[in-house]
């Protein structure tokens, strides 16, 4: 079955989603990414979405969702790379990802997250 | 309303919504019945905009909007086709999307079109919202018949 990977660094979990997601595949990446935070005991997770050219009504909840459980088994969620079309198409959507932290790139997002590699 | 089983077309015996007919080029009709559907037909409206050569905005709006409206036709429709035209009415070239499916019909349009309304469990910001998304907005539901939605956006 079709599915995005996950890696773990540390106590974080990274996502770069590549591809063009379909409904399945986003609501598989939410169950996955929960479940993970558990077997893993992340305390972070870090969506990169920069490579995505549509954030619909559907991957806007799931990226909510995904934030709301991380938050209830303690982990934090940063959401980085958002392109600036998909952003105006987004709030214009009226979709604002309400309680979902955002940062401009990866290495942003991983200090948000408490992490400096440099 | 017949349901064509051999082209798995939906035909209405009065169409619906389908005008615009001088300026059409290259109808292309897809069908909406999966998941997969709603992405194959995200790419074939990016490639149509890029072809016209719509702003990355622009683009990414009509792309988004054809999203929402694919995954009502086959969440609360039951699945249905899409026609995707190019118009071009001399003054300015667009592209329209046609989506029409032999469902329920909605109910109250005017309803269905406020934000956070829905009947399905979702966060009801796709039907409202991709009317914000583009230039032209059009809806022809009839109760126990099916529902067409005729979408614009034109080249600035």
């Amino acid at each position: 079955m079709e599915r995005i990977p996950i890696l773990r660094m540390g106590d974080l979990l990274l996502v770069t989603i590549q591809v063009d997601m379909h409904d399945r595949l986003a609501m598989q990446l939410q169950d996955d990414l929960t479940a993970r935070i558990v077997s893993d005991n992340a305390k972070g997770v870090l969506i990169d979405i920069s490579a995505l050219d549509l954030v619909d009504s559907f991957i806007g909840r799931m990226i909510s969702n995904t934030a709301a459980m991380a938050r209830v088994l303690d982990a934090r969620t940063v959401v980085v790379g958002m392109q600036p079309a998909v952003a105006i198409t987004l709030v214009e959507l009226g979709l604002t990802l309400h309680g979902v932290k955002t940062a401009l790139n990866v290495e942003k997002g991983m200090a948000l997250l408490g992490k400096n590699f440099q | 309303m017949t349901f064509d089983t051999r082209s798995n077309a939906v035909q209405f015996e009065t169409p619906l919504l389908d005008y615009h007919l001088a300026w059409r080029t290259g109808r292309v009709t897809l069908p909406l019945r999966t998941d997969e559907d709603v992405v194959g037909l995200r790419k074939q409206v990016r490639e149509r905009a890029v072809a016209i050569a719509l702003s990355l905005v622009d683009q990414t709006k009509l792309v988004t909007a054809a999203s929402e409206l694919a995954r009502n036709t086959i969440k609360y429709g039951g699945g249905g086709e899409v026609h995707l035209d190019g118009l071009d009415d001399s003054m300015r070239r667009g592209i329209g999307l046609l989506f029409v499916d032999a469902g329920q019909g909605i109910p109250d349009i005017d309803s269905a079109l406020r934000d956070g309304f829905t009947t399905g469990g979702g966060l009801g910001l796709g039907f409202g919202g991709s009317k914000r998304l583009v230039d032209e907005f059009d809806v022809d539901s009839r109760p126990k018949e099916g529902t067409a939605v005729l979408i614009i956006k034109w080249k600035r």
